[in-house]
């Protein structure tokens, strides 16, 4: 187990793109780290970079104590897991786990009792002696974790581990992760663009945008305090409403605000609110719904129990603390 | 397509039994043959049914052979057949996987360019360079050498073009994870490139095989000691016989002779060689 640090970490491809530039993250030992944002955003990029498939263009990865920028994937005592689970097809279950520590020269009996060990915590002993084209897509993801696990790295590294998956059982392979994670104690780095994910895994929340670093947070930090209108829209999920600030210039404290930002569960129907809004449309989601609706051109989302009575029109009203505001040049957070 | 006719069904059967029948007609008037005496083919009328002589002529072939021809006993000649086929497919696969190996997984300078110049041999068939490669051949003192046989006929454009389609379909992250596993070039070469494409190994070495048993007009320039004849080449030296007609009984008994290796081998190899050619499972 270790502490890895990044330091003012960047990529620029040959072709002189900047996938990913100034990145300063401090992880601590045993702490889960959830790096997230859309799509070509760079977390990959970053990932692959602490892992030592990409190589490093600016800065420095610290893993301990140790400079790795150098050090070959192999050395540098971390295990990945891949979206794709990247399992050896032409390998047993028992095989795939003992690979890499085969490669290792640890010794046969060692090898045996960890993959023992793994397979029981994973629950993947009775097939242990199949193929990886035999199995589940659920049991693939444990197989790919216990090749992780085996290895007793200083670091966990997940690309994505469940965007594999179907949704059901995603969520229940997510608690799982997050449960072995905690009883493991490994330091992870977990790469995924699925906010809620995020949310529910990390123990902090690093959100990335265009190659660099938005906000790194506790989850409930990120969510309360946003720190850019980016951020506010990526994190939280019916996502923040923004509305620009032209919209609602009467409000105080809004003079450089490009954007006001209020949560749809902020935003609550009172008969003699001051926001007035035409419902377009309402999506039920069982126990609550969503409905979507205009005022003054802007669009709002807002939630309300499943039980509330419905209009073509609402009154709203919010709580001036619940408004979030954003500069109207650089998007940040105004405190 | 499926179609729940039996009109169909019947014609597309009769087709397949129609094919059947004519790659299978001269393969059986070649058995035919074999299993006659000398003057039964001389006589104008070809005989459509096996006769009395079949284990006198196999005897007689694999025993002494023609004197008159020159050719070798059979046997001797199916070994020299058998040795160039082998290091044939052997070497073309083997020098191959590797290539494609190389130029697959490193990055090395005029990488791309030395793909090409794989690839623009493709355009240079032994037949094409026949007269410098038995240049060089006969200047290294290979002429009458199971070297000579099979060296020259060893790279292999298509085969290395090939094998780079397998190695590109395998994903990047399998050679990613190997990386992290600690599994150096060769030994993921070993443990995870060659193990992966069994199949596709499998069906080039049939293909290969049958290539190399079949080489008529390699063999037949440079061998000029009956030793190192090779069976195919050998067949066409029995068929000419100079001072005398040609002994058809024999030479067909040779000639089927000559195909039970083939066979065997595609026989033997059949099931991981459909797989080859059919699987896409990486």
């Amino acid at each position: 187990m270790a502490s890895i640090t990044l330091d003012n970490l960047g990529k620029i491809y040959s072709g002189g793109t900047r996938a990913v530039g100034g990145v300063n993250i401090d992880i601590k030992d045993g702490e889960f780290i959830v790096l997230v944002g859309p799509s070509g955003c760079g977390k990959s990029t970053l990932l692959r970079m602490v892992a030592g498939l990409e190589s490093i263009s600016e800065g420095e990865v610290r893993i301990g104590d140790r400079v790795v920028n150098n050090v070959e994937p192999a050395d540098r005592d971390i295990a990945m897991v891949f979206q794709n689970y990247a399992l050896y097809p032409h390998m047993s279950v028992r095989q795939n786990l003992a690979y890499g520590l085969k490669n290792r020269k640890t010794p046969k009996d060692e090898i045996e009792k960890r993959v023992a060990q793994a397979s029981e915590i994973l629950q993947i002993e009775s097939f242990l002696d199949r193929r990886p084209a035999a199995l589940s897509g659920g049991q693939r993801q444990r197989v790919a974790m216990g090749r992780a696990i085996v290895r007793e790295p200083a670091a966990f590294l997940f690309d994505e581990p469940l965007s594999n998956l179907d949704a059901k059982l995603r969520v229940a392979m997510r608690l799982e992760i997050k449960e072995l994670q905690k009883r493991l104690r490994t330091t992870s780095l977990y790469v995924t663009h699925d906010q809620l994910e995020a949310m529910t895994l990390a123990d902090r929340l690093v959100v990335l945008n265009g190659g660099q670093v938005e906000q790194i947070g506790t989850p409930l930090e990120v969510y309360r305090t946003p720190a850019s209108a980016f951020v506010a829209s990526f994190i939280g999920s019916p996502a923040m409403n923004l509305i620009s600030s032209s919209a609602v210039a009467h409000l105080p404290g809004t003079a450089h605000a490009g954007q006001i930002g209020i949560r749809p569960e902020d935003l609550t129907v009172t008969p003699d609110g001051p926001i007035l809004m035409n419902v377009l449309a309402v999506e039920e989601l069982g126990a609550q719904r969503l409905v979507h609706g205009k005022t003054g051109g802007e669009r709002l989302t807002i939630t309300l129990p499943s039980d509330a009575l419905l209009s073509d029109s609402l009154n709203l009203s919010y709580r001036p603390e619940a408004l979030h505001l954003f500069h109207k040049d650089t998007g940040k957070r105004i405190a | 397509m499926i179609e729940n006719r039996p009109g169909l069904n019947l014609l597309a059967h009769a087709t397949l039994i129609l094919g059947v029948c004519i790659v299978a007609l001269p393969v059986w008037v070649a058995f035919v043959a074999s299993t006659h005496g000398a003057t039964d083919f001389m006589s104008g009328t070809i005989p459509m049914w096996p006769g009395p002589h079949l284990v006198e002529n196999y005897s007689k072939m694999l025993g002494a052979g023609v004197s008159t021809s020159g050719t070798p006993p059979v046997g001797t000649m199916m070994f020299n057949s058998l040795i160039m086929a082998l290091s044939i497919a052997i070497g073309k696969i083997a020098i191959s996987v590797l290539s494609a190996f190389a130029v697959v997984y490193f990055r090395f300078p005029f990488r791309g360019l030395a793909f090409w110049c794989i690839f623009i041999t493709l355009m240079l068939p032994v037949e094409v360079r026949i007269v410098p490669t038995f240049q060089v051949v006969a200047d290294l003192g290979l002429l009458n050498s199971y070297a000579g046989l099979s060296v020259p006929l060893i790279a292999s454009a298509t085969a290395t073009f090939l094998f780079r389609q397998v190695f590109l379909t395998i994903p990047d992250e399998l050679t990613e994870a190997a990386r992290i596993d600690g599994a150096g070039p060769m030994k993921f070469f070993r443990d995870i490139l060659l193990p992966l494409s069994r199949t596709n190994i499998a069906a080039l070495f049939v293909i290969l095989f049958i290539y190399g048993w079949n080489q008529y007009l390699w063999p037949l320039l440079i061998t000029t000691s009956s030793d190192y004849y090779t069976i195919v080449a050998g067949i066409k030296r029995m068929a000419d016989a100079v001072d005398g007609l040609p002994q058809w009984h024999l030479v067909m008994a040779t000639a089927m002779l000559a195909m039970l290796p083939p066979v065997a081998v595609v026989i033997g190899m059949q099931r991981l060689f459909v797989k080859g050619l059919v699987e896409t499972e990486k």
